[in-house]
């Protein structure tokens, strides 16, 4: 059943749609990954504009990152204070990203920066991932070392504009979740991800946040940012597909529901290493693109309907 | 552009009224024609569609026929390797392209009917389609752009390959049938229907529209004219789809 994606202006099959959704989303609830950056890639594959694809996807990460808060949320475990300057930095920064992209675009080279930057992020995330998931996998238990301190104290933390975060049992600069969240916003307006992957880490060994509410805070922030992307996609570029993106994320909410519940009953090291080996490949596929002789050197786009 | 038509079209009743009034049948300018249909709509399932140019003439003559859709700008870019990676390097940008393009004549190939400068003034025939640079950005090799600007619209199949057929039922009725493609870009058309004879040339203009129907048009009409308001929209619609998959899942 084919259905007119009225901005990505390509017909898709309807089923196909909800099942890339689904499938996306089944990986994001089993592995705990936010799943954006699988799926970008994979629009791009079946024939859906760069810029589209990445617009889209964020109108899509907002919806999916609002299930994962109101969980969180109702187990208290969001700090709210720290998502909101998360948030002031990550809209500064992804109002920079939409106008970067804007730029590119104009120029004829948002394509290319968008390949790369995933071409980057796939190929260091799965890498990383393999090492750590055979790691994992082959080591057997070990007893966990020393207890460690809650943070280590380096230059960072040495910065003015001290901010005390109750939740976080934190008391450290506000130009470091300021400067983490610009920098993600950034890399949410070019790639559409919401960046979580990135995010977490940073937010447990940069700022030190206790592990159990890194996660809901950073999804808190990922839905502003997110929605910041859309609104000046939409308005700057007109490249956001609702139709699209409420298909996807059909699919993508129920998929991450049963992931989530099989990623909770069986051992998830082999597939970790699957995951792993699945977004190397994706990446090495894009790595590929990028360097092979293309089909065709031209390339033809409307620039102005001039009446 | 569209006064001009407007009054090639009154010249044109007016012409074919003179043709009714009493002159010989096989006068200059005794010709009509129309399309059907003449408005194409691109609906959710759209897969692409078939219209009919038909037409009747009195005389000798052979019939061309020349679509064109709404004129846009295109701007062609070139891949070249820097540092191993592919990347655009080169533009050519072309002004008042016209966005779906073809031709059908009942006599083949084109140079039988009119001579060549003859065609590139009313632009009929692929080959012989003014496509104007935009500024003047480059000179050499520019016709390497043109020739993959419409290279690329054929494989979209937004231009015609070859010239298609004109039949005739009779000596003088007429008619062809052009295919407009799933991906059609949406606008007014134009079908230019000429009869020629030894380099005479009577001409009659059809107008066609071909607009978006449906969800669609309408979703992609708010995205460019309401650009804040769909985008707020879009943000809403996803809030609320998934604060209801969160209802759903916690009662599962």
């Amino acid at each position: 059943m084919q259905i007119y994606l009225p901005i990505a202006e390509i017909s898709q099959n309807f089923l196909l749609l909800l099942g890339i959704g689904g499938a996306v989303g089944f990986l994001s609830g089993m592995f705990g990954v936010g799943g954006g950056f699988l799926l970008t890639p994979i629009l791009i594959f079946i024939g859906v504009p760069p810029p589209v694809a990445v617009a889209t996807q964020a109108n899509q990460v907002v919806g999916s990152s609002v299930s994962g808060v109101l969980a969180h949320w109702s187990k208290d475990n969001v700090d709210f204070k720290m998502g909101f300057v998360l948030v002031a930095g990550g809209f500064i920064g992804s109002t920079v990203g939409v106008l970067v992209s804007s730029i590119l675009n104009r120029v004829g080279q948002l394509d290319l920066v968008i390949q790369l930057a995933y071409v980057i992020l796939l190929t260091t995330i799965g890498a990383m991932m393999l090492v750590e998931s055979l790691r994992t996998f082959l080591r057997m238990r070990r007893r966990a070392g020393a207890p460690r301190k809650l943070h280590q104290h380096i230059w960072i933390h040495g910065l003015p504009l001290k901010m005390r975060f109750r939740r976080s049992r934190l008391y450290i600069s506000a130009i470091l979740p300021l400067g983490l969240g610009f920098a993600i916003g950034v890399l949410s307006a070019i790639m559409g991800i919401g960046g979580a992957f990135l995010m977490v880490p940073a937010m447990i060994y940069l700022l030190g946040m206790p592990t159990r509410i890194v996660v809901g805070t950073s999804l808190f922030q990922t839905i502003f940012v997110t929605a910041n992307v859309t609104f000046l996609q939409a308005v700057q570029n007109q490249t956001v597909d609702v139709v699209l993106a409420f298909l996807l994320l059909i699919g993508g909410v129920i998929g991450a529901q049963v992931g989530g519940r099989v990623g909770g009953k069986i051992p998830a090291e082999q597939l970790r290493v699957l995951l792993a080996v699945l977004v190397l490949l994706l990446g090495v596929r894009l790595s590929y693109d990028l360097v092979a002789t293309p089909v065709d050197l031209y390339s033809v786009v409307p620039t102005a309907s001039g009446r | 552009m569209n006064r001009l038509w407007r009054l090639l079209l009154i010249f044109s009743v007016v012409g074919a009224l003179l043709a009714c009034l009493g002159r010989p049948a096989y006068a200059q300018g005794a010709l009509e024609a129309d399309s059907s249909p003449y408005l194409v709509k691109v609906s959710a399932g759209f897969t692409g569609t078939d219209f009919l140019v038909f037409g009747a003439k009195e005389g000798p003559g052979d019939v061309i026929v020349v679509i064109r859709g709404p004129n846009i700008d295109f701007s062609v870019r070139r891949k070249q390797r820097v540092f191993g990676i592919w990347a655009n390097t080169d533009k050519v940008s072309f002004g008042d392209v016209p966005s779906f393009y073809a031709v059908a004549s009942s006599r083949q190939p084109l140079d039988d009917l009119l001579p060549a400068a003859e065609r590139s003034q009313q632009g009929i025939g692929l080959d012989r389609l003014a496509l104007a640079t935009v500024k003047d950005e480059r000179e050499e090799d520019i016709d390497a752009f043109r020739a993959a600007l419409v290279r690329l619209k054929q494989e979209a199949g937004l231009f015609g390959q070859g010239v298609g057929r004109v039949e005739f039922r009779g000596s003088r009725l007429f008619r062809t049938t052009v295919h407009l493609p799933s991906n059609v870009p949406t606008g007014k058309y134009l079908a230019e229907v000429l009869v020629v004879h030894e380099g005479d040339i009577i001409k009659r203009q059809v107008h066609l529209e071909v607009d978006k129907s449906g969800v669609g048009a309408f979703v992609f009409q708010s995205a460019h004219d309401y650009a804040p308001a769909y985008g707020l929209a879009a943000i809403a619609g996803a809030l609320l789809l998934g604060w209801i998959a969160h209802l759903v899942f916690r009662k599962l």
